[in-house]
């Protein structure tokens, strides 16, 4: 027993090491880079620009979300499962392909301007702030609904018994019941939406942009690939890790809520709010926000469609390229999960692990791709490594999501069998294949589903490295976006969701399937 | 031989102490207000708690820096006692080899253990398809399987009921009568002691008293028992 354990401490240490080598180790390569370069004024604008669409987007988002959670547990109303679950769905979407559906919408040529033509007005342009803004809204309002509403069902339901009992009018069940709640849980909300903004780059690229509109991520990105100032990128790169170092810190004080997870669709009965005028109020907010998340996707089905006949060239090798990168990094990235979390669970040098499993969360995709650029570049090409690397990253960035899934159930597989184990002397391998792997099965195949969705999304690092070939499915999207190529986007970013739906379902069921 | 030799157990502010021995092949009840230690008890000798302490010692030989499953002991725990992911001819096969690298004489085995147990055939059921009866069946096979020359049952029956729980005890005593094993019993009912043990450690106040007669213990109990006893 002594030696099994002795040899997962020494796996977990390992994997701690390595993910302190990706992030921490190409951290220094960047200082030493970037420690002599200095920054212009349009860089500092950057900054400043970064840090205030990040604290408006998390502002709205999380205020937004209030009356939308609120409504939710406080009526039934058929569908109202399946509009919960699909709070859960933008998580996993790609990026790219919320940003053509808010296109078809808001942008140019897009259903709001059509509109507003026929009226005679003005158009209106999503491009500059505001629409960054829109686009992180789309992203974190539905995630921050999902924290809140988690909150409101941690009030016991004996609660609102006792306060209808008591009389209470829903003012006194805010002031009593919500108020609290919410008092613990918003700050929590909006540290995680603002560190999801802080590091936005896909949304930036393609809605932001100019002097007036660049975050830092982009800013990154440009020096690198167009101004091949790897001087620059570097204390760009710097910046931007102290920027998430901070928040990551100050997260680290503040109890984030659960974002997903089961049991967010419990019924709780609730007699105070059964007034007309209320009942009216949460109905138009829940059609506006069913509203605001199913249009622009709709959207993007109905234009997509017609091009599924005759795709664009070179989608199914990048479409290839994606998955293949896709089922790397869920590998890598579940392999390194289980060891940290059984070398944890296993308990000695447990704090540290979980520090070093915090740590990608600090370092960006831009911020380690550019580490990697440095370090890369005077060996060989760049592009040569776009998807070993994009693999890597994408894994390493993925991490912190599946170790805070897979480590809870660990635990209480422990809890549970830990000690018949013992008894029966089942360790190490033995132990892994026979208590473990089948018990964790099915967390297993939904955090794999969780990373597998990510990974295939993910436009970071891809746009860093890539040359002409080697590109994956989101890269091929925005690249045709910028050739005003929306109606092929549109087709390419509809293969692009089926296939990430469609691994995280296989994923997700294959794990379900075996339990017993 | 099982001795305990100047043992101190602690769990926080708790404590208990133990100092005697008991035979082979020997059957004990262990008795005592819950809360008195009776579990941390048999947990120290099944190598879950390590005594801060004093030693154990089976055959004169420490056991000190034995992992759990290098013990010479079988436990049957309150609950748990079977993987529910693994059909009962698996749970049992971990009784043989952690790995379950059984070869079609341990099959042999395993299907004639469940036969003795009064569970043939039912290896490729999975324990939630089987009563408490017979998954508590299904751990006593496991324990014959792996033949240790002690074993420990901390309450595995408490969840069933009286005659079923007499049949069970009556089954553990004919198959630790096969194996010549040793049987350390926590119990909360005084006729269970009557019944199967020869031998009475009553634990109580931060002590487990050595071994006594069962029938003499009961007939003339000290004056904490009687407290427990109620009468």
């Amino acid at each position: 027993m002594a030696r099994s354990a002795g040899a997962i401490s020494r796996a977990g240490a390992a994997v701690g090491a390595a993910l302190g080598l990706l992030t921490l180790g190409t951290l220094g390569v960047v200082l030493a880079r970037g420690g002599t370069a200095s920054l212009g004024p349009a860089d500092w604008a950057a900054v400043r620009f970064t840090v205030m669409q990040a604290a408006v987007s998390a502002v709205l988002s999380v205020g937004l979300a209030v009356p939308v959670a609120r409504a939710l547990a406080r009526r039934q109303f058929p569908g109202r499962r399946l509009l919960i679950s699909l709070m859960g769905a933008p998580f996993l979407l790609p990026v790219i392909v919320a940003i053509l559906g808010l296109l078809a919408v808001f942008g140019r040529a897009g259903v709001l301007n059509d509109g507003l033509a026929a009226l005679g007005l003005p158009p209106v342009s999503i491009y500059g702030l505001h629409g960054v803004v829109l686009a992180h809204v789309f992203f974190n309002l539905p995630l921050a609904v999902r924290m809140i509403l988690s909150g409101w069902q941690g009030i016991p339901a004996e609660r609102f018994r006792l306060a209808a009992a008591l009389g209470f009018g829903p003012a006194d069940i805010f002031r009593h019941l919500e108020r609290p709640m919410l008092r613990a849980v918003l700050p929590g909300a909006l540290v995680a939406v603002f560190l999801i903004c802080l590091t936005s780059f896909a949304v930036a690229l393609t809605l932001g942009g100019g002097p007036r509109a660049t975050t830092v991520e982009l800013a990154i990105y440009q020096a690198l690939r167009f101004e091949f100032d790897l001087g620059r990128a570097a204390a760009l790169a710097a910046v931007q890790f102290a920027l998430c170092a901070v928040v990551v810190l100050v997260a680290g004080q503040i109890a984030l809520p659960a974002g997903f997870g089961p049991g967010l669709d419990r019924r709780v009965e609730r007699w105070d709010a059964s007034s007309r005028g209320l009942r009216a109020l949460d109905a138009g907010v829940i059609a506006l926000v069913a509203a605001f998340l199913l249009v622009p996707l709709a959207l993007v089905v109905l234009r997509g469609l017609p091009g599924l006949g005759a795709l664009p060239d070179g989608l199914w090798a990048a479409a290839t390229q994606s998955v293949i990168v896709a089922l790397i990094s869920t590998a890598l990235c579940l392999a390194a999960t289980l060891v940290l979390a059984l070398a944890i669970v296993q308990g000695r040098g447990a704090g540290l692990l979980e520090a070093a499993a915090m740590l990608p969360l600090a370092a960006s995709s831009l911020v380690l791709g550019t580490g990697l650029f440095l370090i890369v570049h005077p060996l060989l090409s760049p592009a040569r490594l776009a998807l070993p690397v994009t693999a890597l990253v994408n894994a390493a960035l993925a991490l912190p999501f599946a170790l805070r899934l897979i480590l809870p159930s660990l635990r209480s597989i422990e809890a549970a069998h830990g000690r018949l184990a013992d008894a029966l002397g089942l360790v190490g391998m033995a132990r892994l294949r026979w208590l473990v792997l089948p018990r964790l099965r099915p967390v297993l195949g939904f955090a794999a589903g969780v990373v597998a969705a990510l990974s295939m999304g993910d436009l970071g690092v891809i746009a860093l490295f890539a040359g002409e070939g080697g590109t994956t499915l989101p890269l091929l999207i925005q690249r045709l976006m910028g050739a005003y190529r929306m109606e092929a986007a549109a087709s390419a970013a509809l293969v692009l969701v089926g296939l990430s739906f469609g691994l995280f379902w296989l994923f997700d069921r294959g794990g379900r399937d075996a339990a017993a | 031989m099982l001795r305990l030799e100047g043992v101190v157990l602690a769990q926080g502010a708790f404590r208990l102490t133990a100092e005697w021995s008991v035979a082979a092949g020997e059957r004990v009840a262990v008795i005592g207000p819950s809360g008195a230690g009776k579990s941390t008890l048999l947990l120290a000798v099944a190598g879950f708690l390590t005594p801060v302490q004093g030693r154990i010692l089976w055959d004169g030989v420490d056991l000190a820096g034995l992992a759990p499953g290098e013990r010479p002991v079988s436990m049957l725990f309150q609950d748990q006692n079977l993987f529910p992911h693994l059909t009962l001819a698996q749970n049992l096969g971990l009784g043989l080899s952690p790995r379950l690298r059984l070869f079609p004489a341990d099959q042999a085995r395993i299907e004639g253990a469940l036969t003795r147990v009064g569970l043939a055939g039912l290896g490729s059921r999975r324990p939630a398809d089987l009563s408490g009866g017979q998954q508590s069946r299904a751990a006593l096979a496991r324990a014959l399987l792996r033949a240790r020359p002690i074993l420990l049952l901390d309450e595995p029956f408490a969840a069933l009921g009286p005659a079923l729980k007499a049949e069970m005890i009556a089954l553990v005593d004919q198959i630790a009568g096969e194996t010549g094993a040793l049987v350390l019993m926590v119990t909360h009912d005084p006729s269970d002691a009557r019944r199967f043990a020869r031998q009475t450690v009553f634990v109580a106040e931060g002590c487990a008293a050595p071994p006594a007669d069962t029938n003499a213990l009961f007939s003339k109990p000290p004056l904490a028992l009687s407290d427990y006893l109620g009468r």
